[in-house]
């Protein structure tokens, strides 16, 4: 309408005229949790339709991995989900230990299962967190940024690095944790309930965050079936299903844990969930403390984990087999697995066809987010646009690992 | 351990009497149930597995495609399915040859969407039904099926931001030195065939 003039029809009806709206959301948007481009159809402000556009992260990295040796691929993982990295390469270890026929000493599983945890709470401390913002609170994300910190020490003194740690490798882990640092992971734990208390005092009865919230982008169990959902996500719609306990891997069957499960599937819910979840975690932490064996962290197979340093200096063999690691690697027999982990998203799948050579045939890696931002037209429809922003926080959405 | 192998038997022998002949193969490797189906009896053998309560695969996880240039049927779509009450997997593998349609499954599973628009979108395998096939992860314009083994590593264009025309410009993509695929199978064990037993091999 050029000359401002309005439709006749409108008119006619005795109406004011609405147009629908075509809207870019992203791929700048602070809310939009990394590069979504999420195109929304308005109706005024409700959301008619909604139109996620991934890919702006997308780097090839299963047609990377097809051309790296096994060892070559982890760090790759890491670079998915990089709020939970360790989780990541759990499943990648996971489907390779089994391609391989060989199991990990059990320090080793505990080791993992205590940094799976760990990086379980960093994750749903970045979710929370930044979920929060994205509804109008700041002071979470302040709180909550600085125990992300100490983790990441935690990872920074097993591997060197805070973020992109490189630390489960088929086999077991890279190096055993230093002198120390289970005490000061024990000393951290017993803080940490506090922060979580305190979290809660902003958020869980908090007038503005439950009326962003509560009943807002609702999933009926039925529905998240069929769509997909795995996780937190799932069981916030109240499915009693965590791959730790019905499929369990490394120690996690010895573990002493409950699920937490939701009543409505709304978004509210999915932020109890994750709450109840970090202290569950807790205990899984405690526990590993409690319970971890004097040993070997890696497989003791030198075709397969490489030799220590100060062996390598002294032994022929040792250096025959580090140089053979590094350069050509192991060959993995020929088979295929699809092998799952709880990751702190979801169900994190990597499916892993080897020819026998020393790269894997193919790599398909199933990233629980992906399932859940496809939901996002159909959760959205009918909501304000402020509600999507809820939404998307609920879903927790990093685009690492689903534009891969 | 002993009760593992009943339930999976217990599976085998339901699945060959819903399914017969629409089962080209089964077997369990690793643990893991997988069997192989014609695009034609797909639909029929997703529907009966989601809806027989003796199965009950109610969740679809992954979809894939997988390349196998050499074969007739180059591509396999791979479905992991998973049964949440009954606490099992399975996986269903579709053999296509290039250019042929799978048909859809999203009116049985709508998570199907997006992950047969990232098959078509990498492998370019066209999903027949699905009401919404358009690329996925690519860029905008992008021309090629990525995860195809033919498909070059370094793709076929690079692009840069040009000054002087104040936007991103697509080239052809220039390397300074040669991508290095190192081959890492010794004669020994690579070799399966010897030159001159090519005939005692076949067939």
């Amino acid at each position: 309408m050029a000359d401002g003039s309005l439709p006749t029809e409108a008119v006619s009806g005795g109406k004011p005229p609405i147009r629908t709206h075509t809207m870019n959301f992203g791929p700048q948007h602070p809310a939009a949790h990394g590069v979504l481009r999420l195109v929304l159809e308005l109706d005024g402000e409700v959301v008619e339709r909604a139109d996620p556009h991934i890919g702006l992260l997308h780097r090839g990295t299963e047609k990377l991995i097809e051309y790296k040796t096994y060892m070559q691929a982890v760090p790759y993982f890491d670079r998915l989900d990089y709020v939970a990295p360790m989780c990541q390469e759990h499943a990648f270890a996971l489907a390779t230990e089994k391609l391989l026929g060989i199991t990990v000493p059990p320090r080793g599983q505990y080791v993992r299962v205590l940094f799976a945890e760990i990086s379980r709470i960093l994750n749903h401390l970045l979710n929370l967190t930044t979920y929060a913002i994205d509804v109008g609170a700041i002071t979470p994300a302040l709180w909550g940024f600085e125990e992300r910190e100490k983790l990441m020490e935690f990872h920074e003194a097993v591997s060197g690095a805070r973020l992109h740690a490189n630390y489960f490798r088929p086999g077991g882990v890279s190096k055993d944790m230093p002198a120390g640092l289970a005490d000061k992971i024990g000393e951290w734990a017993e803080g940490f309930p506090k922060f979580i208390d305190d979290l809660e005092t902003l958020l869980t009865e908090n007038r503005i965050w439950k009326q962003r919230t509560v009943d807002i982008g609702i999933m009926p169990l039925e529905e998240a079936l069929a769509w997909g959902w795995s996780g937190p996500c799932l069981r916030a719609s109240g499915a009693a299903w965590d791959l730790r306990k019905s499929q369990p891997y490394d120690v996690y069957g010895e573990m002493e844990f409950d699920i937490p499960i939701g009543r409505n599937g709304d978004c509210y819910d999915r932020y109890l969930v994750r709450v109840a979840e970090m202290r569950e975690s807790l205990r899984i932490i405690r526990q590993c403390l409690a319970r971890m064996p004097e040993g070997p962290v890696k497989t003791q197979d030198n075709k397969i984990t490489p030799p220590s340093r100060g062996e390598m200096k002294r032994s022929m063999e040792a250096l025959i087999h580090h140089f053979k690691l590094y350069t050509e690697g192991y060959h993995v027999p020929a088979g295929s697995t699809y092998t799952v982990v709880e990751a702190p998203k979801g169900e994190f799948g990597v499916y892993l066809i080897a020819d026998g050579t020393n790269k894997p045939y193919r790599c398909k890696i199933r990233a629980p987010g992906f399932a859940h931002l496809q939901t996002m037209d159909h959760l959205s429809k009918g909501h304000m646009l402020a509600d999507a922003v809820a939404i998307i926080g609920s879903l927790d959405i990093v685009f690492g690992e689903i534009d891969r | 351990m002993s009760d593992d192998t009943v339930t999976i038997d217990a599976t085998a022998e339901a699945l060959a009497d819903a399914f017969g002949p629409a089962i080209l193969e089964q077997g369990v490797a690793l643990g893991e149930r997988e069997i192989v189906v014609s695009p034609a009896a797909l639909i029929a053998v997703m529907a009966a597995l989601r809806d027989d309560p003796r199965f009950g695969f109610v969740q679809l996880m992954d979809l894939c495609g997988v390349d196998w240039p050499e074969r007739p049927e180059r591509f396999d779509v791979v479905y992991h399915l998973l049964a949440p009450a009954a606490n099992t997997r399975i996986r269903v593998v579709v053999p296509v040859s290039e250019g042929v349609a799978v048909p859809s499954v999203v009116s049985l599973f709508p998570a199907a969407g997006w992950f047969e628009r990232e098959a078509w979108d990498l492998y370019g395998i066209p999903f027949e039904g699905n009401p919404d096939l358009r690329r996925l992860l690519t860029d905008y314009g992008f021309e090629g099926h990525p995860l195809r083994k033919d498909f070059p590593l370094t793709g076929h264009v690079e692009l840069r931001y040009d000054e002087e025309q104040k936007r991103v410009v697509y080239e052809p993509v220039k390397l300074t030195q040669e991508f290095r695929n190192f081959d890492f199978l010794s004669p020994w064990e690579g070799m399966t065939t010897l030159p001159g037993d090519e005939k005692a091999n076949r067939g």
